[in-house]
Formats: structure tokens, C-alpha cells, sequence
């Protein structure tokens, strides 16, 4: 497994990581086992959206490589999970395999401008947001700039995750980035737009969470009787409107 | 109204906790939708096999006993699992053995022995909606099973029609270990184990670990010596986890995810479970005891892959002495025998539980 981990990668890609000169920077990509029905390919270490790019290119090499017929695949902030059956293929064929989708990633990783923009109307502050009063004064902002803010920008999808159709957005104004609750709520409603630190996210149903609640929206974002649930995924951006009230 | 369209049972009692449950909710883990699906999935794969059903039928997994059905229609069925002390309307039944149950007949489960979670498997499997590709029960997210919750007294589940036709015959399983107090449990070691040190990965596999009672379907959660990581950061920007990660929080006590897992975590992950002994894991009760041995990932291939072998294998039909049974004054040509605690008596290949009064040799 050892000599196997030591394949020798393409020179742009540590090039193009400006990671060269770090230590960091020379350990990925790296192709690893997380046990014996599933590789992992991590791409790096942090969130950043160059990463994120290379794991959804990543994602779809290997989806259109057809490596297996039923297997699952899930691209995170920074790398990328392959199922596989074992009784079907052994960790050294999927190990090739894999690398040779790596390999196959080239310059320049440019995948996020054709993406779909999935638009959010959202009633910011008041009951449903209660947290936009704390959000604004943490940020020594008034609570419209806050809205003008977090409705400004086109959000990456990272990654869905934490429940059914929760995605991870990067692109947060750094200047509305807050700390989460110190104590959880314990419910809190479907809809429901939050900040955690330098994220922003909209929880799809209710249930208990620590992000600061902004605004809530009254769009239906996972629905388990489509054959697309959810509306938001990882080939999406997200755009939050500010509405004066729901539909 | 046709003998196939009303199958189904009703749950009569439920103590703990009772969900429907198959091999899980796979192809919707991009989207942040858990797994789920059976904790010990070889019981459920030895149950679907024993009642004529294929692979991914959907069984009852049935923590800490005390449970009861009713069978609205007459259907085989089969008990695997933890051990449990079951009956059916007060005779005795046996685990890892197909019997066929009367309509109106009472399957009840009291008395947890070795193990967490029984199975029920019926012939047609549970036929509840399949959400998502799957029947299984992802509570905290309310997706699938009976109304995406836990069982309840009073439920009617529906059960599909029988694959292999009604013709089939009772089987049993010679290959079932009971579940133990103390694992071993192997481990294939990555995909963060170079994020520890050396003496965190010694003691990781050097350690007794005791499952904490703040275990449930999500993970086991683990008292024993804290891990220690490379340069004392244990959190890590999420990544997605698999049955049986085994992540390392600040803390430095492990956590083994299983069945109703979220599809990322963001703590390191030093080792994972071999597939092969992660449904005995499903099986672990607060106070039972691990240690972790690291192997290869070829050999924990190679343990799986004659797991499986050895599963179909060692399934049989039942061969049982011959014996004539006098019931109100005709001699019946039988066959008899004995499962567990659990006596049988075998009709035209298909078992049925009784008591025996007295046994009289000829």
C-alpha cells in the first residue's frame, strides 16, 4: 500500500495549488482506503474554492469513467468518497482506476461558471430571523447592510450534508461572519437562513441547529417523493432574494 | 379479496424501540441524505435468505426485545439477531430458523440475551413505502419506514407477496456465533491515520475500549484511553465518513459510525471497520468491551469476500429425524427437532414451533 501511495503526480498540479513551497501542499492529492469498500481522494485540507472546483471535476472524471455500475460518489469541501463493492473489484484496481481519473484532471479547473443559479426568496429579520439584530452588531453594521450583504452574492455549493438537502455555501461577506449559538436551539423552523463563522446555510427541515438565523424562506428545498429531491446541489449556486413576505 | 393482497401484520406491543429496516438508503449521500438501513446486516441478509426473500427485502429490527405481532395472514417468518426469548401464541421459537406462522398467531419477544437487536424477517419482506430507493428508517430525518418514525402499537404494515412462491420450505442457518460482551474487532487502518502519533495509533490498538450507554444507530461512542493526534488538532474541514469510520474527537476517544450516520464528518478518522465484523457491532450493548486489530485492506477484502461465501453456504433445509406424531389418534410421519431451547416439528418441509407433551419411544 505504501509504494502504491507514492505515485508520482502531474507538476501543474502542485504548481497551480501554489502549494509547491509549503508542506502541506506536497501531501495532496493523495489517494487513501477508507476501509475495504470505499477510496477516498483528498484534494487538500481546507475550504477553498480551487479545491472545491477540482472535487467536482474530479467527481464527474469519475462518474463519466463508468468504473462501476451501482457506485455511489461524494464529493466533500476537499475531497472526493468512491464506493465500491469488494466481491466485484479489489482496492488495487480501484486504486488505478482512480488515478487515472486524477490524472486526467486538467488546467485550467473552470467548472463553476456554467452552474445552474437556484434563487431563494428569503423575509429577513423579525420571527424569522432572529438572529439578524445579533449578526448586525456583531458586525458593527446596521441590519439593511447585513441583508444587502448576504443577499449580494452568488454562493458556491460546497457540499450537502449535516441532513437531507443542507448545503455548505462559500462566499460569505467576511464581514457578517458570526459564531454559532453557544447553545443549540432545539427546534428550529424549515426555511430557515443561518451564518456559522465564515458559512451560510438554509436548513431544509426543522429540527435542532446552532447557526445564527437570519431570514427564512418559504421554498420547498428537499422533497423524498421527487426523483430530484433536493433543489439545491452540488452543480447549483444559490442566490438569496430579500422579500418583504412570504408567497 | 385474493390471498396476496391483504398480507400483513400489526404490531400488538413495542417497548424500546422497533423500525423498519433494509441494506439502506444508498445514491442520495451527495445530497446529505444518511445511509441507514439494517445495524447488524448480516442478520438481516440471514433472515431474508431463510424466509425466501430477496436481498434487499425490508425486515423489523427490534431493539431490546419486548415487542409483539400479529400475523393477519398466515406467512413464514424467520427470527434473527440478539437472542431473544420469543414465542409464538406461547411455544417457544427458535432464532436463525424459517417457521410459518397462522393467521391470527402472535409472535412476542421478551429478554434480551447476547446482542442489542433482533430481526424479524417475514416472507414478501415489510412492505412499507420505498422512499428515496429504500424502505429503512432514518428517524432523525423522518425518511422512510412506517411514516418515517418508530413503530408503534396498533401500526398495520403491510408485507409484499411472497418471491419464491408460497411453496417454499423452512431453512436454517448452522453458521450463527451469538454475540459476545467482548469484540475484537479488525480494522483497516486510514484514511487520517498518519494525523496521530505513534503512540496515539499504539493505543488506539493496544486498548480496551468500553461502548458508553450515549451509543445509538448513529455511532457507538467509546470510554477508554484518549488518542493522541499528531500535533493535538483533532478537528478537520469535513469530509464524508463510511459504515464504520471510526472518528477521533478533541477529546480522543473514538466514535465508530454506524447505520444512521450524516454522510460527513469533521473530526480525523484514524481507522475504519472491516466489513466483515461491523454488524457485530450493531450488535454491542453499553459496558461490552473492544479492541481494534489493524489489517491490511486486501485481507479485510478477503475476510468479507469468504464471509459471503460462507453465509449462502452454510443455509440449509431442514433434516430432522423422523418420528410419528399422534395428534387425536392418527400417527403423522414428521420430522423433529431442536433449535436453541426451541422445539420443532417439521411438516412437508416447512417448521412449525411446539411443545411436547411426552415423548414416547417406540
Amino acid at each position: 500500500m505504501r509504494e502504491l501511495k507514492s505515485r508520482i503526480w502531474p507538476s501543474w498540479f502542485l504548481v497551480s495549488r501554489k502549494l509547491k513551497s509549503e508542506p502541506e501542499g506536497q501531501r495532496f492529492p493523495r489517494v487513501v482506503p477508507a476501509g475495504d469498500s470505499a477510496i477516498l481522494i483528498e484534494l487538500g485540507s481546507e475550504v477553498d474554492p480551487e479545491i472545491s472546483s477540482m472535487v467536482f471535476a474530479l467527481t464527474d472524471l469519475i462518474k463519466d469513467a463508468g468504473l462501476n455500475s451501482d457506485l455511489e460518489i461524494l464529493p466533500t469541501y476537499r475531497s472526493v468518497l468512491v464506493y465500491y463493492d469488494p466481491l466485484v473489484c479489489s482496492y488495487a484496481e480501484m486504486f488505478d482506476a482512480v488515478n487515472d481519473a486524477v490524472e486526467g484532471l486538467v488546467e485550467p479547473i473552470n467548472v463553476n461558471n456554467s452552474l445552474k443559479i437556484v434563487e431563494i426568496p428569503v423575509v429577513y429579520g423579525g420571527d424569522d430571523g432572529p438572529d439578524l439584530h445579533f449578526v448586525a452588531d456583531h458586525a458593527g453594521i446596521t441590519e439593511d447592510t447585513v441583508i444587502e450583504l448576504h443577499s449580494g452574492t452568488d454562493y458556491r455549493v460546497y457540499m450537502l450534508g449535516f441532513s437531507p438537502g443542507f448545503p455548505y455555501l462559500g462566499g460569505l461577506d467576511e464581514r457578517i461572519a458570526a459564531p454559532r449559538l453557544k447553545t443549540p436551539r432545539v427546534l428550529v423552523p424549515a426555511g430557515s437562513v443561518g451564518i456559522a463563522e465564515s458559512q451560510t446555510g438554509v436548513y431544509p427541515n426543522a429540527g435542532p441547529g446552532g447557526w445564527r438565523i437570519i431570514g427564512r424562506t418559504s421554498v420547498t428545498l428537499f422533497d423524498v417523493n421527487s426523483s430530484t429531491p433536493s433543489l439545491i446541489t452540488p452543480a447549483t449556486k444559490v442566490r438569496f432574494i430579500p422579500v418583504g413576505q412570504h408567497d | 379479496m385474493t390471498k396476496t393482497s391483504d398480507r400483513s401484520i400489526q404490531v400488538v406491543r413495542c417497548g424500546f424501540m422497533a423500525l423498519v429496516q433494509d441494506q439502506g438508503r444508498f445514491g442520495f449521500q451527495e445530497l446529505g441524505v444518511s445511509v441507514s438501513g439494517a445495524a447488524d446486516k448480516e442478520a438481516l441478509d440471514v433472515g431474508n435468505i431463510l424466509v425466501g426473500n430477496l436481498p434487499g427485502s425490508a425486515a423489523l429490527e427490534v431493539m431490546l426485545g419486548d415487542f409483539e405481532i400479529e400475523f393477519i395472514e398466515s406467512m413464514m417468518f424467520a427470527l434473527t439477531g440478539a437472542e431473544t426469548e420469543a414465542r409464538l401464541d406461547d411455544v417457544p421459537v427458535g432464532r436463525n430458523l424459517s417457521y410459518k406462522a397462522h393467521a391470527g398467531s402472535r409472535l412476542s419477544l421478551s429478554n434480551v440475551g447476547q446482542g442489542l437487536r433482533a430481526y424479524i424477517s417475514v416472507q414478501g419482506g415489510i412492505d412499507t413505502p420505498i422512499i428515496l430507493g429504500s424502505r429503512s428508517t432514518h428517524i432523525t430525518s423522518g425518511i422512510g419506514g412506517f411514516e418515517g418514525r418508530a413503530l408503534r402499537p396498533g401500526d398495520v404494515l403491510k408485507v409484499g407477496r411472497p418471491e419464491l412462491g408460497d411453496e417454499y420450505l423452512s431453512r436454517c442457518w448452522g453458521g450463527g456465533e451469538s454475540p459476545t460482551d467482548e469484540l475484537n474487532v479488525r480494522v483497516v487502518l486510514g484514511p487520517q491515520d498518519d494525523e496521530f502519533s505513534e503512540s496515539g495509533i499504539e493505543t488506539f490498538l493496544s486498548s480496551v475500549y468500553v461502548v458508553s450507554d450515549q451509543s445509538n444507530r448513529q455511532g457507538l461512542r467509546l470510554e477508554g484511553s484518549a488518542i493522541e493526534s499528531r500535533n493535538g488538532r483533532y478537528d478537520i474541514v469535513s469530509d464524508a465518513v463510511v459504515n464504520g469510520s471510526i472518528q477521533v474527537p478533541g477529546d480522543g476517544k473514538p466514535i465508530i459510525l454506524l447505520s444512521d450516520r450524516q454522510t460527513t464528518g469533521g473530526y480525523l478518522k484514524i481507522a475504519t471497520v472491516a466489513s466483515v465484523d461491523i454488524p457485530r457491532l450493531g450488535q454491542a450493548s453499553p459496558g461490552n468491551r473492544i479492541t481494534f486489530s489493524s489489517v491490511s485492506v486486501e485481507e479485510s477484502q478477503q475476510l468479507f469476500i469468504e464471509r459471503q461465501d460462507k453465509l449462502s453456504s452454510s443455509i440449509n433445509e431442514l433434516v430432522g429425524d423422523q418420528f410419528f406424531l399422534r395428534v387425536s389418534d392418527t400417527d403423522i410421519s414428521v420430522g423433529m427437532a431442536v433449535s436453541g431451547s426451541a422445539e420443532i416439528v417439521v411438516l412437508d418441509g416447512i417448521a412449525y414451533p411446539i411443545i411436547v407433551d411426552e415423548f414416547i419411544p417406540d
